[in-house]
């Protein structure tokens, strides 16, 4: 078999197939054929390089030589230049935009990467079920060095300056939260750890939990060790299973060696962890509700003050944060607040893990620098929007967030910019919808899921949020007026400000967002009756064009309620009371005469 | 396993795995493949994929050490997984199935043949 000398990669994300890549590689394999050196170089087309404005590329191997822009005319002159010539094809090489020096060898291959790996960065790399792997990676050298070389003052003091702040949604600095725990007077303190994880579509939690559970373990005792707790509780859904397993595997191991349990390292310190199960319900992941679900009552929030950070779980101090917020401490710890906070933006610190999912081509969980905008996400890292269709909107902040369109793609992704721009962080769950994803149906998907989901403990939540569901349904179904636009406004933001927890505070939000942006489609909706995407059924109309209908009976024969009518040989109607919109003539009618309108 | 009692311990065990494992890296003929074995990545397949592959290295031969990790990211294109072999660049394939995890063993590993599949690495990740 055949030991190549030379491997030619080439990209086959799909931003570089529409810049004809899938040919660029045909054309390669043919002159290699046409210069007999078919048992020396290789041609392989790779999956998408994340460097999308840059494509088409092509990579030589084991040359490391990076070609960027390439077409089909360059192809010849990569083949006699670089691969029989030995040669490097200057004018193609990928300009360092930092340095603007052309890059003659990219073995390190940095500079095309918007991602920095911080809460994932044993993810995929270490055997989680090992932890002598983690350890080998640094493992439990940060809890270590806080327990022999640093005070809990201290500790605080380089979590605060790092900026790090909470990644479950509300973005409080975690520095400050830990300090109020660590001022709080009494016996007994708890650390929770927040693994609910609620937001549909959303999985970096698992993520880590499933793929570096130690680092979540450490920061646990960590945050103990600087609060004065020696408890720390994992609120995990029991929907898991994996995750919860990992964990259990990873507390005795750690235990077994002393790393976690009494007298940690022989520093006096003890800490045990346990785990607590929850049954998967969105509102239990509000810090108040979460610790009553673990205390064994009803998982209903309650009225802040006192923060949990003065009377939680058991009514004692309890520090809670979330999955990613705990997994970036022991990094920070081991590199330094400096280097945490050189990361980012003037306001947000580090960099967010998102679970980037819809209608780009490459989905998959994420983590970028604060700052990164929604463009290069989505057509970067993304890939570009699926099938070539046109970006419409992103989503984020789940249940709680909103939606943003084209002209926020260009804002710097931070607390503060999302915010401002009727959206939120969240805890990383983003979405990209192209244009066939209806925006008021989407406001009903999102009220859909919070309808359920409120615990029924205050009324603007109850039924406030149920009474905004129907009027989102009455515009879907095109029996809207404008003046029910007016109490949707309306509505929303009286739940928005009279909610007790922030649920109910928040559910609106995509309601809201979406009526600023993307108005004209809720106005089409209620006065034209239309739905531009074609996603609202009740709006889309099946219609016979009478010139094309041949009146073959097809779709008369099979429409299963009897909704088209017309003589043979003569054009039929399709009678708009009646049908029910199941698309069966559509796809019965062999002469394209059906249209959706 | 005895308790680790100083700082001091715990960073010459790390020091000890770590020269372990840079020692195994180097050895010729280690072929270490990381499967992502998370929710997602066994609900696309990975585990039938390992097992296969794991008898398939068998069968060809080749000493390879296979390690469960948890996610890598590249949802698209479950499952995947990393092959890691002394001197070269460790490479991710993704799409992974039974056959190409054949051509993985047969083609990569034995004969340093790249095969579909490639993912290039899009992440930098801190040390
Ligand atoms: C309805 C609702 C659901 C929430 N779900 C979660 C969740 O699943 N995970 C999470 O970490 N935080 C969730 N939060 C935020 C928590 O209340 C709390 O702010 C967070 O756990 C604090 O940790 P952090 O500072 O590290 O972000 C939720 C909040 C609300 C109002």
């Amino acid at each position: 078999m055949a030991k190549y000398k030379k491997h030619i990669l080439v990209c086959g994300g799909s931003c570089c197939k529409s810049g004809n890549s899938q040919q660029m590689a045909d054309t390669f394999r043919s002159m290699i054929f046409e210069r007999g050196l078919q048992d020396e170089v290789q041609v392989i087309q790779t999956g998408c390089f994340g460097l999308c404005d840059k494509g088409p590329i092509v990579k030589v191997m084991p040359d490391n030589t990076f070609y960027t822009k390439v077409t089909l005319n360059d192809v010849s002159r990569i083949m006699d230049e670089h691969i029989v010539g030995g040669h490097k094809v200057e004018d193609l090489l990928f300009v360092d935009p930092e340095t603007g020096n052309k890059v003659e060898n990219n073995e390190k291959g940095e500079f095309h990467k918007k991602q920095i790996r911080i809460a994932l960065r044993n993810c995929g790399v270490i055997d989680p079920e090992n932890i002598n792997d983690y350890i080998a990676h640094d493992g439990y050298i940060a809890l270590g060095d806080c327990l022999t070389n640093h005070t809990p003052e201290e500790v605080i003091e380089i979590v605060s300056a790092s900026g790090l702040s909470g990644r479950g949604g509300a973005g409080f600095p975690t520095g400050k939260k830990w300090a109020s725990s660590a001022r709080a007077k009494a016996d007994q303190k708890y650390v929770v750890c927040n693994a609910d994880e609620g937001d549909p579509g959303a999985f970096m939690d698992r993520s880590i939990l499933e793929g570096d559970p130690h680092s979540v373990l450490e920061a646990m005792a960590i945050c103990g060790y600087s609060i004065g707790a020696d408890k720390g509780l994992i609120y995990i859904r029991a929907e898991y299973p994996l995750a919860i397993e990992r964990l259990k595997i990873a507390i005795s191991q750690a235990e077994e060696m002393g790393l976690l349990g009494d007298n940690i390292m022989g520093s006096g310190f003890n800490f045990h962890i346990e785990l607590r199960y929850g049954a998967g319900a969105f509102v239990c992941g509000e810090a108040t509700a979460l610790i009553h679900s673990m205390e064994g009552k009803r998982g209903e929030p309650t009225f802040k003050p006192p923060r949990t950070s003065e009377k939680g779980y058991n009514l004692k101090p309890t520090n809670v944060n979330n999955v990613e917020t705990y997994a970036n401490v022991p990094a920070i710890l081991l590199k330094g607040a400096e280097w945490f906070s050189s990361i980012g933006t003037a306001n947000s610190k580090g960099t967010k893990v998102f679970a980037l999912a819809g209608k780009v081509n490459n989905v998959g969980l994420i983590e970028v620098p604060m700052g990164i905008t929604l463009r290069e996400i989505i057509y970067e890292i993304g890939g570009g929007i699926k099938d070539g269709k046109k970006f419409k909107a992103v989503q984020t902040g789940g249940p709680s967030g909103g939606c943003l369109t084209e002209k926020h793609l260009d804002i710097p992704i931070d607390y503060k910019s999302l915010t401002q721009a009727g959206s939120m962080m969240g805890s990383g769950g983003m979405v990209i919808m192209d244009e066939s994803s209806c925006m008021v149906n989407i406001a009903k998907f999102y009220l859909d899921f919070t309808v359920p989901e409120s615990c029924g403990k205050c009324t603007p939540c109850r039924i406030g949020n149920k009474r905004l569901y129907e009027m989102l349904d009455k515009i879907t179904k095109g029996k809207a007026t404008m003046e029910d636009l007016e109490h949707l406004r309306n509505l929303s933001v009286v739940v928005k400000d009279t909610a007790l927890c922030g649920l109910g505070q928040s559910s609106p939000n995509p309601i809201l967002s979406t009526l600023d942006n993307f108005w004209d489609e809720y106005v089409e909706h209620v006065q034209d009756k239309k739905c531009r995407a074609g996603a609202c059924k009740d709006l889309v109309r099946y219609e016979i064009n009478p010139a094309i209908c041949l009146g073959c009976t097809a779709c008369a024969r099979n429409c299963p309620v009897d909704a088209i009518h017309g003589e043979l040989k003569k054009p039929h109607t399709i009678d708009q009371d009646i049908c029910i919109k199941c698309g069966t003539c559509y796809t019965k009618c062999k002469f394209n005469a059906i249209r959706i309108n | 396993m005895a308790k680790i009692q100083t700082l001091a311990e715990l960073q010459s065990l790390r020091d000890k795995l770590v020269a372990q494992r840079a020692e195994g890296e180097k050895t010729p003929g280690s072929v270490v493949i990381k499967v992502a074995y998370a929710t997602c990545g066994i609900a696309a397949g990975a585990k039938e994929v390992l097992e296969h592959m794991e008898q398939k290295a068998k069968e060809l031969g080749v000493n390879a050490t296979f390690v469960k990790t948890g996610c890598m990211g590249y949802c698209y294109a479950e499952p995947t997984l990393e092959v890691l072999i002394p001197g070269r660049e460790s490479v991710v394939f993704g799409y992974v199935d039974e056959m190409r995890a054949d051509d993985i063993l047969t083609k990569y590993v034995i004969n340093n043949e790249f095969v579909e599949g490639i993912i290039p690495v899009n992440y930098e990740t801190i040390d």
